[in-house]
């Protein structure tokens, strides 16, 4: 039963995602690689798409991803139990904020929690790469000089620069992304 | 009923105009629960931020969650997350659609082969800026070695990452820890200090 897998799999990466959109990454990729739903090449392409569109990220990747397994329904059941270990936890620290926050406990853990968050958004950032790095079909195990996609190598350092240097919205680079690929047939 | 719908339809457009979330949102959670709707302070929006930072979920649909709580307790919870998912699930759903459909033509491939260098590009940035905040003593750089190395080379579920993380970060920072522990917490830049 595909929707009770999704549904199962999305409240838990709600669940255990802290710190925002980026954080449902790793859990993304693991779906990816646990079940065919999808497969990393269509991560990063969704990625492109949910950055693009209005939306907090983590809410539109639960709903592409969940489209593209299931359909219509697919992506909406996904998105609700994304939202829904978050709606039932702020409800039940609403009326407790300061205390919950001043907590020494949850300020600890926390402590101990951002680094590991930061550890395994760079695990997603390494598949990106991979992605963009090799030719369509090749990836970091069929590493060589030929299974390198060298142009598309060129265009990530100029847009890193580029990224680094002015910080400008995330559209405008994924569009210059876009110009690129097609002027030059990529 | 139409306290119910006011909520709905401000975070429908906080949905519909914030790109990418998390303090992206800010001049527009400001501009409508604050200036037009007056439901809160900048001080309150500023704690939901923290909260957010540190329960599960995206910081967008928790500070709906809180503002939706406090104007219409449970339900308003409900709508007020709703309203703020909502316009991400129309337009993706459309979008993905369409975009199944053209993603075989060449053109559409070599656009994407493109965007794949700059969302490249984007996530070395975010996972950089992440770091400088998110890593503040030696500790902070092992759990960050540690956490890579279980998820890229053992292939650990990212769940226990998050468990072990939390307890390694409740235990260290506990009395007891913080005597064992000293030098690895001590914030980086800070030893002369002392």
């Amino acid at each position: 039963m595909i929707y009770l897998q999704l549904c199962i799999e999305f409240f838990k990466t709600g669940l255990f995602s802290v710190g925002g959109g980026l954080a449902t990454l790793p859990f993304l990729y693991a779906m990816a690689e646990r079940y065919p739903w999808f497969t990393k090449a269509e991560l990063t392409q969704m990625i492109a798409v949910s950055e693009s569109t209005p939306g907090p990220l983590g809410v539109n990747m639960a709903t592409y991803v969940g489209m593209k397994t299931a359909g219509p329904l697919g992506g909406i059941l996904a998105t609700l139990s994304l939202v829904l270990p978050g709606l039932i936890i702020i409800i039940l620290i609403a009326r407790t904020l300061e205390k919950f926050q001043k907590n020494q406990l949850v300020q600890n853990v926390f402590s101990g929690l951002r680094p590991a968050v930061v550890g395994m958004i760079a695990f997603s950032a390494t598949s990106v790469l991979e992605n963009a790095f090799f030719l369509a079909g090749t990836d970091f195990s069929s590493f060589s000089l030929g299974t390198l996609d060298w142009r598309n190598i060129i265009l990530f350092f100029v847009l890193l620069f580029a990224v680094f240097k002015w910080k400008k919205h995330p559209i405008l680079y994924i569009a210059i992304g876009a110009i690129v690929g097609i002027v030059f047939q990529f | 009923m139409k306290d119910y719908f006011e909520l709905l339809a401000a975070f429908f457009r906080i949905g519909a105009f914030t790109f990418g979330g998390g303090y992206a949102m800010l001049p527009m959670l400001e501009r409508e629960l604050i200036l037009k709707h007056k439901w809160s302070t900048m001080e309150e929006l500023m704690d939901y931020f923290a909260v957010g930072q540190c329960t599960p979920g995206t910081i967008a649909v928790n500070t709906a969650s809180f503002i939706g709580y406090k104007r219409k307790k449970v339900p308003g919870a409900i709508i007020a997350t709703l309203g703020v998912i909502l316009p991400s699930l129309i337009i993706i759903i459309i979008l993905a659609a369409i975009l199944q459909q053209v993603s075989d033509y060449p053109v559409v491939q070599s656009a994407f082969r493109g965007i794949s260098a700059a969302v490249a590009a984007l996530i070395v940035q975010s996972v950089w800026g992440m770091g400088k905040s998110g890593v503040k003593n030696l500790l902070g750089v092992i759990l960050m070695i540690l956490s890579f190395y279980f998820i890229f080379f053992l292939k650990v579920n990212p769940v226990w990452i998050v468990l072990g993380a939390g307890g390694m970060g409740a235990f260290a920072y506990s009395e007891i820890g913080k005597k064992a522990f000293k030098k690895l917490l001590t914030p980086f830049g800070k030893e002369e200090s002392k």
